[in-house]
């Protein structure tokens, strides 16, 4: 299959901005900010000394998600440095990001699917139902004895 | 705006688009394997109990490690594709030759990682 036509780019100003547009973008630099989070979450945990004290499964485990309950199992002696309202921002970072990308990638696979006009609205109430409520309890979780201490 | 395609499933499966359709099927169903294991992560954190610790065992069996390492690293790989040839769109051109570097990379490291979960699964 050699096909050799040049590939045709619209400038985007013909082309319009539109909600699904800004959403195209969205899933391919939001995929971009994740790479860079698990990244910068993986090298935080080497630069915390977690060389000796963690497999490399462990260290993946911290990088997809940096929450300290990730590093309970190793042998880290102090979780201190590890449960920094620091380390839950880019939690929280990572967490609403995959969120939306995530429900995102749902409704555009729902789409190739449900084509009626009513099924679309309905996937689309769903999805914020979905995103709002996953966003919420994510937070939550990731701050919650840093917050609420006693409960 | 409601789109009619009445491509029955049949005619869809045998639709050829080689290694280009693999990737994209894979990546969907990638997406679809992360997005059920976060939902039933948070759920489970959430939740507590014996509905948590149901959800946990669930998500904690090797098979079910397995398929989501298969999902995070597929979806990981293919979506840095994805995103470098959108963003680069001359590259389309060098599309499948791309796809034949994710796998390379995809196979050995997946290999690596189900033979460790097997082996302390079913090893001891």
């Amino acid at each position: 299959m050699a096909t050799s036509t040049k590939p045709r780019v619209i400038p985007l100003k013909k082309r319009g901005l539109n909600f699904e547009m800004a959403m195209w973008i969205f899933t391919r630099l939001s995929a971009l900010a994740m790479y860079a989070l698990i990244l910068f979450a993986v090298i935080g945990a080497l630069v915390m000394g977690a060389r000796g004290e963690m497999s490399f499964a462990d260290i993946l485990r911290w990088g997809y998600m940096p929450n300290p309950n990730h590093v309970q199992s190793t042998n880290v002696p102090d979780l201190a440095p590890w449960s920094t309202p620091f380390w839950r921002l880019v939690g929280s970072a990572l967490l609403l990001v995959a969120v939306a990308h995530g429900v995102h990638g749902l409704v555009v696979i729902a789409d190739d699917y449900i084509t009626s006009e009513r099924g679309r609205k309905i996937v689309r109430l769903l999805s914020i139902i979905m995103m709002i409520s996953m966003s919420l309890i994510g937070l939550y979780l990731l701050w919650q004895d840093l917050l609420l201490p006693n409960g | 705006m409601s789109l009619k395609r009445n491509v029955p499933l049949g005619t869809g499966l045998r639709y050829r688009g080689e290694v280009n359709q693999l990737a994209f099927v894979l990546h969907r169903i990638g997406g679809l394997g992360m997005a059920i294991f976060v939902t039933m992560h948070l759920l489970a954190s959430f939740i507590g109990g014996d509905i948590g610790s149901f959800l946990n065992n669930i998500y904690e069996n090797w098979a079910f490690q397995i398929f989501i390492f298969f999902c995070v690293l597929f979806h990981a790989i293919n979506g840095l594709r994805i995103t470098i040839i959108d963003l680069f769109p001359r590259l389309l051109e060098h599309q499948r030759e791309a796809i034949w570097i994710e796998w390379a990379v995809f196979i050995p490291v997946f290999g690596i990682a189900a033979f460790v979960i097997l082996t302390s699964a079913l090893g001891g």
